[in-house]
């Protein structure tokens, strides 16, 4: 199974501080654990929110909010994909990550759905839209044929 | 912390540590088999003293003192200690200790060091052509990838016992044989390296395309193939077909979601709905397989077949495959890896880019071939071929053939479906 394990932003971060020497060390040093043991699909650190944005949606109408924005622990400033057996594996290797930033700081562990989690929920509708583009490539397929 | 939580974490310890402290211990002791004791003896000892202690800090560091602590243990227990006292002719206590604290240094030495090499040394070990493929996959998960003989028999569909008593066995071979805890030297180690990506391969498959049964595919084998395969990249940064096989696992991966439709039944590559395809492993895929390029040479059989992969993972639509270079690549592969699967795949390859007659040629070519003799899918191409080529009675025939041949159910019914519509077809016409 996947984890999306997302370190909080923290003042700093918003801040546009860069993390000091020592924990880019130790981070790097994290990264290569994770990657030595096959653990790591993706991983990458965020810009502070003041160089994002978002799109609110209300109906069909969207409005585009600059950042920053404030509530700064709600924040993401950087996020890993890992392939781990169990939540416990993931949380395992979080309790083993440096500190990212000086001083208070949390790190989310958050599982990613997979095709199956969707079960019975799922099926009905895409057994449609599987059905209709079927029917389609059939459709085409005869098409040809003849 | 409840206990079962606890439970839960110490498995999740024991996935990320046991590897490296079997490895550590296996330097010092020269027995795998061994080494995996004493390292399980440190594992109960956890389970007995977290569930009150709590989980310490460091796990790992907890886990490899007690299991250095039972080597220490086994160390003054055994005979070989006894053995090299008499051969000194010295039985001094002091000596005795002495040679305790020797042993101890060593251990914490070789616990110390890059535990890399430690776990390549038992990579290797766990894949020793002297053991059966199937006993190197049990070993192999078990040593590398943590697992318990019961969800290694889970995964495979076979009883615990048989799993327990593979692995055993596999355990008294190595040790009878007295196999070497070390990285094949260069003249062997090509020949080496294939008897470990052929278990790695082995675990894959077996995931991906059960060969018998309902399910077409048993997840936690692919990923616990992949994850060896990602480790065995970062052990071997230097070998183009370790990444070259990580290029066609995490190639095939991609299209897991995709492969199979709402009601369980299989879908063809070419019918595949490519925007379920995951990206984020295609990314990877090609990515290793750039890795196993820029080291240059010729490529070997998992790159190559890897290389073709991609040539579907860049292709936005089915129509937009490059065949031409597929069935290049497919020539080139039965060039150093001859065999009529390989063959047949090239006509598909060849049918698609020069036309259906062409394919059906090299097919028939096939048709004496005795490997083949059984194997489903030279009537499915053949089928497949006379239906673009308008021989419908022929093809519905050869379907007919493939469904007969096949043991998995799912696949049965595809072919049988095939077989139909071919008839269908021809009545419309």
């Amino acid at each position: 199974m996947r984890f999306m394990v997302m370190v909080r932003a923290t003042k700093d971060s918003e801040a546009g501080v860069l993390p000091d020497e020592k924990i880019l060390t130790e981070m790097g040093k994290f990264n290569e654990e994770l990657v030595k043991a096959g653990v790591m699909l993706a991983g990458e650190g965020l810009q502070a929110s003041s160089k994002g944005a978002r799109v609110r949606f209300s109906g069909s109408k969207r409005t585009v909010i600059d950042g920053p924005f404030a509530e700064t622990k709600e924040l993401i400033a950087g996020f890993w994909l890992w392939q781990v057996k169990s939540k416990e594996e993931a949380i395992e290797w979080v309790k083993r990550c440096p500190n990212p930033f000086s001083g208070e700081s949390e790190i989310e562990i958050r599982q990613v759905f997979e095709a199956e989690d969707f079960g019975a929920e799922f099926t009905p509708e895409l057994r449609q839209q599987e059905e209709r583009l079927r029917a389609r490539v059939a459709a085409k397929k005869k098409k040809k044929k003849k | 912390m409840t206990a079962s939580s606890t439970h839960g974490a110490i498995d999740a310890v024991w996935r990320i540590e046991s590897a490296k402290i079997i490895a550590g211990l296996a330097r010092i002791v020269r027995d795998v088999g061994l080494a995996e004791e004493l390292a399980q003896d440190a594992l109960v000892a956890a389970l007995e003293r977290w569930p009150e202690s709590g989980i310490p800090d460091n796990p790992g560091a907890w886990l490899m003192a007690a299991a250095k602590n039972r080597a220490l243990d086994y160390y003054r227990r055994t005979k070989l200690l006894e053995r090299k006292h008499e051969e000194l002719g010295r039985e001094i206590e002091a000596e005795h200790e002495m040679a305790a604290a020797d042993f101890a240094a060593a251990v914490d030495s070789a616990l110390d060091d890059d535990i890399g090499d430690d776990l390549l040394r038992l990579v290797f070990t766990a894949c020793h052509p002297v053991l059966s493929t199937e006993a190197r996959a049990a070993l192999t998960l078990r040593l590398l990838c943590g697992l318990t003989t019961d969800e290694i028999a889970r995964a495979f569909l076979v009883p615990e016992p048989t799993i327990a008593q593979r692995i055993v066995r596999a355990k008294r071979t190595l040790a009878e044989t007295r196999v070497p805890f070390e990285v094949p030297r260069k003249d062997e180690l090509a020949a080496r390296l294939a008897s470990v990506l052929e278990v790695v391969y082995l675990v894959f498959n077996e995931g991906y395309s059960a060969t018998a049964g309902e399910d077409w595919m048993r997840p936690a084998l692919c990923e616990e193939a992949l994850r060896l395969g990602r480790i065995l990249a970062e052990l071997a940064p230097e070998e183009p077909e370790v990444h070259g096989i990580v290029a066609l696992m995490e190639i095939q991966a991609s299209r897991a979601a995709a492969r199979i439709g709402p009601s369980g039944e299989p879908i063809l590559l070419l019918d595949q709905d490519r925007s379920r395809w995951d990206h984020l492993l295609v990314r990877r895929g090609l990515a290793a397989l750039a890795r196993a390029e820029q080291l240059g040479g010729r490529l070997g059989p998992y790159a190559l077949q890897a290389a073709i992969a991609a040539c579907h993972a860049r292709s936005r639509t089915a129509e937009e495959t490059d065949w031409a270079r597929i069935a290049a690549l497919y020539d080139a592969l039965a060039q150093i890896a001859p065999s009529p699967v390989v063959e047949l795949n090239r006509a598909v390859a060849v049918a698609m880019a020069f036309g259906p007659a062409e394919g059906l040629a090299l097919v028939d070519a096939l048709a004496s071939e005795q490997a083949l003799k059984h194997y489903h899918l030279l009537p499915a191409v053949r089928g497949d071929l006379l239906v673009k080529l308008g021989r419908l009675d022929e093809a519905r025939a050869e379907f007919e053939r493939a469904a007969s041949l096949t043991h998995n159910a799912r696949e049965k019914k595809l072919l049988l479906d095939r077989a139909a519509a071919s008839h269908k077809i021809r009545v419309v016409k």
